[in-house]
């Protein structure tokens, strides 16, 4: 959004150079009293801008997210118990709100729709004079909202994104991510899952046929095949599907003795209590009991599936039991779920997580450059290397904007005390196992660029 | 040959699904002319109803256990439900067990009750009016249940499990005199297609050899000659539409443990199930249930591997495709009756 | 006057004004009231307005002439989309080529679509409609991704070709642009507490608007709009004086997609971004939600509905719980909390319900649609005067 006072006289005078070639330069540049986009340097008050799901499959999502935006809030204006301020490696934040400006926040709806997601985006922005943009559960609306981040000169911190293209080949200089991807679920996975089952199984993979299965079941297939498993078929399922039986049952025909269910959501919810109603998980192949995998885990989606996820593998960004079980390097996490259990009764999410933590992370860039303008805070990010917000040491890495962190394997607990305890932590795979270089193919290679900052004005 | 088979089994099972819906759709849409959209808020409802259940069963108070504690240290607070207060702890445990079948008892008068209650409040308004205010009015009408259903249950789906006895998996291989293991089908999917077997017999067998039925099957044909008659076909009609709710419903109950329910399922199946009545024919009762077994089967192959090698994205589209190639070499569907909802 | 009648002139008229001062009258409360919530005059959504507007308007040429009900339309938006993105990545950044790249290939897909679907009436036009968008859909999302970017769609990069454009200075930007005035250039304009945003994009949107509700009343007022209201309402009649009808049922499709086309395009221009989504069927159903529930066969009918959808998911859904404690801080807190928690459902993730209950009040008590409240209105003036002077009122379209 730039906002410029363009007079007529300019403007008439900008279309007849333009009307001479269609070729001229096409930026329409003018002067601006401030230098970037929605400057609150004259404002007691700086305004975030919430955008989560909230109607739609992912709504409960969007919602734990919303839950962790309030806390976050509530921590930088001095409220509560400070939750991970405490932890925190960087000390920069004062709880005085963002650079003692009063931290307010506003909220839409992106009905996980990247349409929707862009227009609630853009409200924010023009409306309500948002600073940074943050939230979302689905890589569509991740990479949507980022382009426009970039365009309108707005930072945006992305909430729950998972397909390798937000940092990968849509990657852009004013988008962040915290959450880990698909490549780096493989990555985490494959040796957990060898330790586990041995070097010598025959994998079958069922795929949601959209962007993010298709770079999931690349990284799954990659990395397990490269420790000495074999690939026997992948399939591609309807996003619209919802009964997977005829996707099943072929399965059981198979000689295969892993299925691999690159799901999410109710696709994920769905086909793994179909792939348990059909006894899959009962079934010996090859002398061997058969094994299903979900590469990326969810604890809601967990939920809605019941206890057809005992035993079941997974990945996970963060989970809520990390300090308590594997002690003081997840630093942060027994803060956090705290303070979030305080507030509303139950464990938060990794939504929830990765949500608190972006806001935190944006705040503390912004105290760090001394500035809201996004180049001032990218620059404060990029390369960034920090602690004590519950993942261990953590990298943004400043080539991609992707943070680096250790990965979360997790298993499906066999006897769940309550619904919010439906896994176990089974290992964490550190940081350097699931690094990658920047420019490698699987992000869009070379030819993936961050751009340049952009600041709006 | 095994491969086929299964594939014929979900294809039974998942047009088992579609003629349900597809059946209580036609009552209202084929026949008495409303454009009912919101027949997959029913079917929502319907599976909600199970979940109802079990969560009445299973209503709980706390008791505090001390030697546990809970996620922020605190002692852990355990749910017992009453039900084992009221009829002690076996029998109690064997009814939150058998929960969904339970709720086909409580399904079926609340489904009738929504049924008649819509009948007589809203639709009884719409049948003369265009079928785009009825469109308006029964979206409007889906969305507004939908988004209670939201706000007192959430937007994740709720596991509804199949009593423990039907869990696990027919084998149709020994049974057949073929291998072990080879076709195994799981009981609870079998359990639904006898279900919606008996179910379609009853809707048919009702209409076909009672005098009610008689008398709507009259009525829809020629609606005013019978009124014309001294007949009260208005009444009829709505007991008519009230069935029409409680099927839906009843597909929706029995559903519930093979997909977990989530308020939006409804809407998962709207189009589909307008496709599924539209394909078997305007007015067509027949029509409707050889359409969603036909559409279940065609869909189950389309996913097979060793097709969408051939085809890529078959899968995806095959039930529009074939949608459009049965209505453009048969104009009115598989079954349907001239002039009905053509103009 | 330009071919129109004086009452139509007028409405156009009236429909320019409005579309002139949209930045005042959608904002009419100051930036810091408790009331600024309900502003709409933010670029983005005029932007939409005017979009959605010119798409239920071609709808309309199409379902409210001669009462063919597609339910396959966003398809045509969304390939038109898909269209124009592709000639802003490969040609230029000027959103003309794309738009007209929207409206020829939404066009041609229609005449297609439309060429099969005519061959059946009623329903069973409905569903072979909606079975072709959903196609689209499907296909879109998944194989198609190489053209259609798949699930994540496809943006504007630096180093698309543009082989019409000069190559772009480092810093330098690829934005969408009519001869060098970029889209997203606004004027704010502060006036007392007020602040009213004059924004490039939505203006030439506004223009497009005007001009595609000029030829809606040219089509509705011409013989052409008189045989395509012969089809809807009587179809044999006119096949017995030996006019065939399929031409011109097909004629206006292919123009009903067109527009949507050019509501496609434009949606890029404004926002250089697509997505698959806005195909699926519940995109076709809302345009004939917007349609019907503005007063299907009217002119303005359809902006009205398109307008008032719009509003409710972009300004309704906004509204958080921490708002309303800012409404109603005034009240003793029982009561605050009493009244926040009866209107709490209704707004933010709540506002499909609100939606849901407004299409049924709407159908339920005004069967013509928001026009026909209009015209309601407007006889209880007219029936004062009408007291004096026995004058009649003009029937509903």
């Amino acid at each position: 959004m730039s906002k410029s006072n363009f007079t007529r006289r300019s403007l008439l005078k900008t279309s007849a150079v333009a009307g001479v070639g269609l070729a001229a330069p096409t930026i329409f540049t003018a002067s601006s009293a401030s230098a970037f986009a929605n400057d609150p340097t004259d404002s007691s008050t700086v305004t975030l801008g919430f955008n989560v799901p909230q109607s739609g499959p992912y709504a409960d999502e969007g919602a734990d997210e919303l839950r962790a935006y309030q806390l976050a809030v509530e921590h930088l204006n001095g409220g509560g118990d400070g939750g991970m301020m405490q932890t925190f490696s960087s000390k920069a934040l004062q709880g005085n709100g963002i650079m003692g400006k009063k931290v307010e926040f506003v909220t839409g709806d992106t009905q996980t729709k990247s349409d929707a997601a862009r227009a609630s985006a853009k409200s924010m922005i023009e409306k309500d004079g948002a600073v940074m943009i943050t939230g979302g559960s689905s890589s569509g609306v991740a990479v949507a909202v980022q382009a426009l981040c970039q365009e309108a000169g707005i930072i945006f911190m992305a909430g729950l994104t998972h397909a390798n293209d937000t940092t990968g080949k849509d990657r852009k200089a004013n988008g962040f991510r915290h959450f880990f991807n698909s490549w780096q679920s493989g990555a985490a996975l494959a040796p957990v899952l060898t330790k586990a089952y041995g070097t010598d199984r025959k994998a079958y993979h069922l795929t949601a046929d959209y962007n993010w299965g298709y770079t999931t079941e690349e990284a799954v297939r990659n990395s397990t095949e490269a420790l000495g498993w074999e690939t026997v078929n992948a399939v591609k399922t309807p996003l619209t599907q919802t009964d997977f039986s005829a996707y099943i049952t072929p399965v059981l025909q198979s000689d295969a003795d892993v299925l691999v269910l690159n799901h999410y959501g109710n696709n994920m919810v769905n086909s793994l209590t179909n792939a348990v109603q059909f006894g899959l998980r009962d079934k010996m192949v090859n002398d061997k009991k058969f094994e299903i995998v979900v590469p990326l885990y969810s604890e809601l989606m967990a939920r809605g599936a019941g206890k057809n996820v005992a035993g079941i593998f997974g990945s996970q960004n963060w989970d809520w039991k990390l300090q308590k079980q594997l002690g003081d390097r997840f630093v942060g996490t027994d803060a956090f779920v705290q303070s979030f259990g305080e507030k509303y009764g139950f464990p938060p999410s990794q939504a929830a997580h990765t949500c608190y933590v972006q806001t935190l992370l944006y705040a503390d860039a912004v105290e760090r450059a001394g500035s809201f303008a996004p180049c001032a805070i990218v620059e404060a990010l990029e390369g960034f290397e920090f602690d004590g917000l519950g993942n261990g040491p953590t990298l943004y890495r400043a080539e991609d904007h992707q943070c680096f962190k250790d990965v979360v394997v997790v298993r499906g607990k066999e006897n769940p005390e309550n619904e919010f305890d439906l896994v176990e932590i089974v290992e964490v795979t550190p940081a350097e196992q699931v690094t990658y270089a920047p420019d490698s193919p699987e992000f869009g290679g070379t030819a993936a660029t961050l751009g340049q900052c952009n600041d709006g004005a | 040959m095994d491969a086929i088979i299964l594939q014929i089994l979900n294809g039974l099972d998942k047009g088992s699904a579609y003629a349900l819906i597809a059946l209580g759709l036609t009552l209202i849409f084929g026949t008495l002319g409303v454009v009912n959209f919101a027949h997959g808020a029913l079917f929502m409802i319907g599976a909600f109803c199970a979940v109802t259940i079990s969560r009445i069963l299973t209503f709980s108070h706390e008791v505090v256990d001390e030697t546990r504690t809970d996620f922020l240290g605190n002692p852990m607070k355990v749910d017992v439900p009453y039900i084992h207060s009221i009829v002690g702890q076996n029998a109690g445990d064997f009814m939150i067990d058998w929960a969904v079948p339970l709720s086909i008892l409580f399904a079926i008068p609340v489904m009738i009750g929504i049924g008649v209650i819509m009948e007589r409040g809203l639709i009884k308004h719409f049948y003369k009016r265009p079928h785009a205010d009825q469109i308006l009015v029964t979206f409007g009408l889906a969305i507004v249940l939908q988004e209670i259903i939201k706000f007192y249950y959430g937007a994740n789906p709720i596991p509804t499990p199949a009593p423990s006895a039907f869990r696990g998996s027919f084998d149709f291989g020994a049974f057949l005199g073929m291998d072990a293991n080879s076709i195994i089908y799981p009981y609870w999917r079998l359990v639904y297609f006898a279900f919606s077997l008996v179910i379609i017999g009853a809707v048919f067998a009702f209409l076909r050899f009672t005098t009610f039925g008689m008398v709507v099957r009259a009525g829809m044909a020629d609606r005013e000659t019978v009124g014309l008659l001294g007949i009260n076909i208005d009444k009829r009609f709505t007991i008519m539409f009230g069935i029409a709710a409680a099927v839906a419903g009843l597909a929706g109950v029995m559903y519930a443990p093979i997909n977990s329910p989530n308020y939006h399922m409804g809407m998962d199946f709207l189009v589909l199930s307008f496709v599924v009545v539209v394909v078997g024919g305007m007015g067509s009762l027949p029509g409707a249930v050889l359409a969603g077994f036909l559409l279940g089967i065609l869909e189950s192959f389309a996913s097979m591997s060793e097709v969408l090698e051939l085809l890529p994205g078959i899968n995806q589209i095959v039930i529009y495709l074939v949608a459009i190639i049965i209505l453009l070499t048969r104009p009115r569907g598989l079954m349907g009756r001239k002039g009905v909802m053509e103009d | 006057m330009l071919g129109m009648t004086r009452k139509d002139a007028m409405m156009l008229a009236i429909v320019a004004i409005v579309a002139l001062l949209a930045p005042f009258i959608l904002n009419p409360f100051p930036v810091d009231s408790g009331f600024a919530q309900f502003n709409a005059g933010y670029p983005d959504l005029m932007q939409r307005f005017a979009i959605f507007g010119i798409f239920a308007i071609g709808f309309n040429i199409l379902f409210g002439l001669t009462g063919y009900l597609s339910f396959g339309h966003a398809a045509f938006l969304g390939v038109g989309s898909y269209a124009a993105i592709w000639m802003m990545k490969l040609l230029t950044t000027n959103i003309l080529p794309g738009m007209v790249m929207g409206i020829i290939v939404a066009g041609l897909f229609a005449l297609v679509v439309g060429f099969i679907s005519l061959r059946r009436s009623g329903i069973y036009f409905a569903i072979l409609t909606l079975a072709f968008a959903q196609m689209s859909y499907a296909l879109a999302y998944s194989v198609l991704t190489p053209i259609t970017g798949g699930e994540t769609g496809l943006q504007l990069k630096l180093n698309d070709a543009r082989v019409l454009d000069a190559p772009l200075a480092p810093g330098e930007r690829a934005d969408a642009n009519l001869f060098g005035i970029d889209m997203t250039s606004s004027y704010d304009l502060i006036v007392g507490g007020w602040q009213f945003t004059f924004n490039a994009g939505y203006y030439i949107a506004a223009v497009v608007l005007v001009l595609a509700f000029y030829l809606s009343i040219r089509i509705f007022r011409s013989p052409f709009g008189m045989m395509l209201r012969a089809i809807k309402s009587n179809n044999t009649r006119m096949t017995y004086t030996g006019l065939n009808a399929r031409p011109y049922a097909l004629a206006a499709f292919v123009i009903s997609g067109m527009y949507a086309g050019l509501a496609g395009g434009l949606m890029v221009a404004m926002d250089t971004q697509v997505g698959p989504e806005r195909m699926f069927w519940t995109a076709s159903g809302e345009v004939v939600l917007m349609t019907i529930l503005g007063g299907a066969g009217t002119l303005i009918g359809p902006v009205l509905g398109a307008g008032l959808i719009k509003y409710m998911e972009n300004i309704i859904s906004k509204i958080n719980s921490s708002i309303l404690h800012e409404w109603f801080y005034w009240m003793p807190d029982g009561l605050e909390d009493f009244v926040i928690t009866l209107i709490y459902p209704f707004v933010g993730k709540g506002w499909h319900l609100t939606l849901g209950i407004v299409f049924m009040l709407v159908v339920i008590f005004l069967p013509g649609g928001l026009v026909e409240g209009g015209q309601r209105i407007k006889r209880l003036f007219e029936s004062k005067k009408a007291r004096k002077t026995s004058d009649q009122t003009t029937p509903a379209e």
